[in-house]
């Protein structure tokens, strides 16, 4: 850790030598080879966790408990995850997984797209309200709601079920913010060209404003299913038999309780709720550096 | 983000200019917008009401009653007992312990998330010209990662003998703690695991903050003789403080609501050296205390509100 703090103190002493030598500030130069040597080692910390996770969850029960741990598994196999799809139930938690994050995703896309349009571009009564009161819930976090929303969804016998672990999430501020933020910026000029060419409100809607959104609705599909898939506090707490787990409420529950001490099968668990989110960033990776740097800012 | 803003600007004119000649004659066009609007609006407004706004007015009701698991079927059959709850909460050295955990952990977190974020960030701006995109990207790798399982990754990293961490300190001659066990170390160690999976945010949020430093005030203050520390601490960072202001406020309102960490690391011990706020609430939920839930997970939410506050007063003041 220590290694990571030096960087700007040292960054910043090193280049007015170099820099005033040349006379230009910012000048094409590649910087400085030590920087890229710290960076580097910075990286491999980083990164370090998840290629030991992913190489652990090949390993014996034996090999994991060697002092001093391998690197490389010594006999390879696939035993944890076959294990953790027979034995455990990992193909359905997956599925769950994946179910509630993909419709909480379609509900966040639709509804939040919706309401962000009519609140970007069209007049009603009672328009300032609703957006003053989505703003000011923005910052609200889960943990200020999940009593009261249990009983609601205990009251309707939710408890214990799909709907009850994805109905609460498939609108968030977040969505509205954001997507009025964009609507904001498309020429209003569409709206009345759209009108004068006889096309309904809603049509202009669908067939001329949503699809001019696709920048912002992919970041917003990705952050949701991402924040979706992540999720714990509320699945932890509705999500109550096994058939209904989520992945990271399985592999929490199953690392404090029985299995807590079979390492190989949680390092298994791990990499199943890891790697599929980590393949979706890589595919999309530009888009969601660049949701974050907008979204923050704004 | 660029983008969108010279988008605002643009059609701002020819929209404004194109709609006040409609709106006399568009009193029928007006109501028939009005009531497209609503049909766009009311899904969410349904939703919203039933699983936000609702909850939280309930959730201040719920913590002024004695409600327990018992009257989930009629949840306004209750009694009201006035603060009892909260004097409840913050009389219970559990809770108490709780805050101190919680308010250790935002204090030394925070900081030290911001200062790796700007480091990346200022090393990946301005000293490195070549894969850039490659640190970015790996960077920021833990910060999309379900922390549940992170923190079951690094509870085996963490191991006294024969964990990872301990092993490499051993090669450099270091004997380490023991991490998760010790109750001085646990909470360094959670605060070492959050620091590391989040500061690829901050970083990317840096980046995004010192492209808008411009390029010529840092040659001006360099012909002026400055030299680049001096140029960081007086040009860079005065530009950034917004910045580092939002930074810290949405770093500090996550941490404040830290849970998955002691969950799953160490179950809140050893001897509740890392109970966090948001863990003994859950704790009370499961006994089935909501009204005492209630109250706890109200006091995380007016810290929370009070730090943003602060926030918008801040930036407010510099603009």
């Amino acid at each position: 850790m220590s290694v990571d703090t030096r960087p700007p103190a040292s960054v910043a002493a090193a280049a007015p030598t170099k820099s005033s030598e040349s006379g230009m500030v910012g000048s094409s130069r590649n910087g400085h080879w030590w920087l890229y040597v710290i960076l580097v080692l910075a990286l491999v910390v980083v990164i370090a966790p998840f290629v030991w996770m992913v190489l652990g969850s090949f390993k014996g029960e034996g090999e994991l408990r060697q002092i001093p741990p391998t690197w490389w598994p010594q006999q390879a196999s696939l035993d944890n995850y076959t294990q953790l799809f027979s034995r455990l139930s990992f193909g359905t938690y997956f599925l769950n997984s994946t179910i509630v994050a993909v419709v909480v995703t379609a509900g966040n896309l639709l509804f939040c797209s919706m309401l962000g349009y009519a609140l970007a571009m069209l007049e009603f009564r009672g328009k300032r309200f609703i957006f003053v009161a989505v703003m000011t819930t923005l910052m609200i976090p889960g943990v200020v709601t999940f009593v009261p929303l249990f009983v609601l969804v205990a009251n309707v016998g939710l408890v214990d079920t799909l709907p009850g672990l994805f109905l609460p999430f498939l609108v968030a501020p977040f969505g509205v913010f954001l997507m009025r933020q964009f609507i904001l910026g498309l020429p209003k000029d569409l709206l009345d060209a759209g009108r004068v060419d006889g096309a309904g409100e809603l049509r202009i809607f669908r067939q001329i404003i949503l699809p001019l959104c696709g920048p912002a609705l992919a970041t917003l599909g990705i952050l949701t299913f991402l924040g979706s898939w992540n999720n714990f506090l509320w699945p932890l707490v509705v999500a109550q038999s096994e058939t209904n787990y989520t992945l990271p409420v399985a592999l929490a529950l199953y690392s404090t309780g029985q299995n807590s001490t079979n390492y190989g099968l949680l390092l298994a668990g791990a990499t199943v709720v890891i790697i599929p989110i980590l393949v979706v960033f890589l595919v999309f990776q530009r888009r969601f550096i660049e949701g974050i740097a907008t979204t923050g800012i704004k | 983000m660029s983008t969108s803003t010279a988008a605002t600007a643009v059609p701002a004119p020819p929209g404004g200019s194109s709609n006040p000649p409609v709106k006399p004659a568009a009193s029928k066009a007006g109501r028939r917008e009005a009531r497209a609007a609503w049909i766009l609006a009311i899904p969410f407004c349904v939703l919203f009401f039933m699983f936000t706004a609702w909850p939280v007015v309930q959730s201040l009701f719920m913590s002024f009653t004695d409600t327990t698991s018992r009257d989930l079927k009629a949840p306004f059959d209750v009694d009201f007992i006035g603060f009892d709850n909260f004097t409840k909460a913050l009389e219970d050295p559990v809770f108490r312990k709780a805050a101190i955990n919680t308010v250790y952990f935002v204090l030394v977190g925070m900081p030290l998330t911001l200062a790796l974020a700007l480091a990346a960030a200022v090393a990946l701006d301005k000293g490195i010209t070549r894969f850039r995109s490659v640190f970015r990207l790996g960077f920021y790798i833990p910060v999309i990662t379900s922390v549940v399982a992170v923190a079951v990754v690094w509870r085996f990293l963490l191991q006294d003998p024969g964990g990872l961490i301990n092993s490499a300190l051993g090669w450099v001659g270091i004997t380490g703690p023991n991490w998760l066990g010790d109750p001085n170390w646990s909470m360094p160690s959670l605060i070492m695991m959050a620091s590391w999976r989040n500061f690829g945010t901050g970083m990317i949020i840096f980046l995004a903050g010192l492209q808008g430093v411009p390029q010529s005030l840092h040659e001006a203050a360099a012909i002026d003789g400055a030299g680049a520390w001096q140029r960081f601490r007086h040009v860079t960072l005065p530009l950034l403080k917004p910045t580092m202001l939002f930074v810290s406020v949405t770093t500090a309102i996550g941490y404040l609501q830290f849970f998955e960490e002691p969950f799953v690391m160490t179950q809140g011990g050893p001897l509740n050296s890392t109970i966090s706020v948001s863990m003994y609430t859950y704790n009370q939920f499961g006994f089935g205390n909501y009204g005492l839930a209630s109250a706890m997970s109200y006091l995380i939410f007016i810290v929370i509100a009070v730090v943003t506050a602060i926030q918008f007063r801040l930036l407010r003041e510099r603009t």
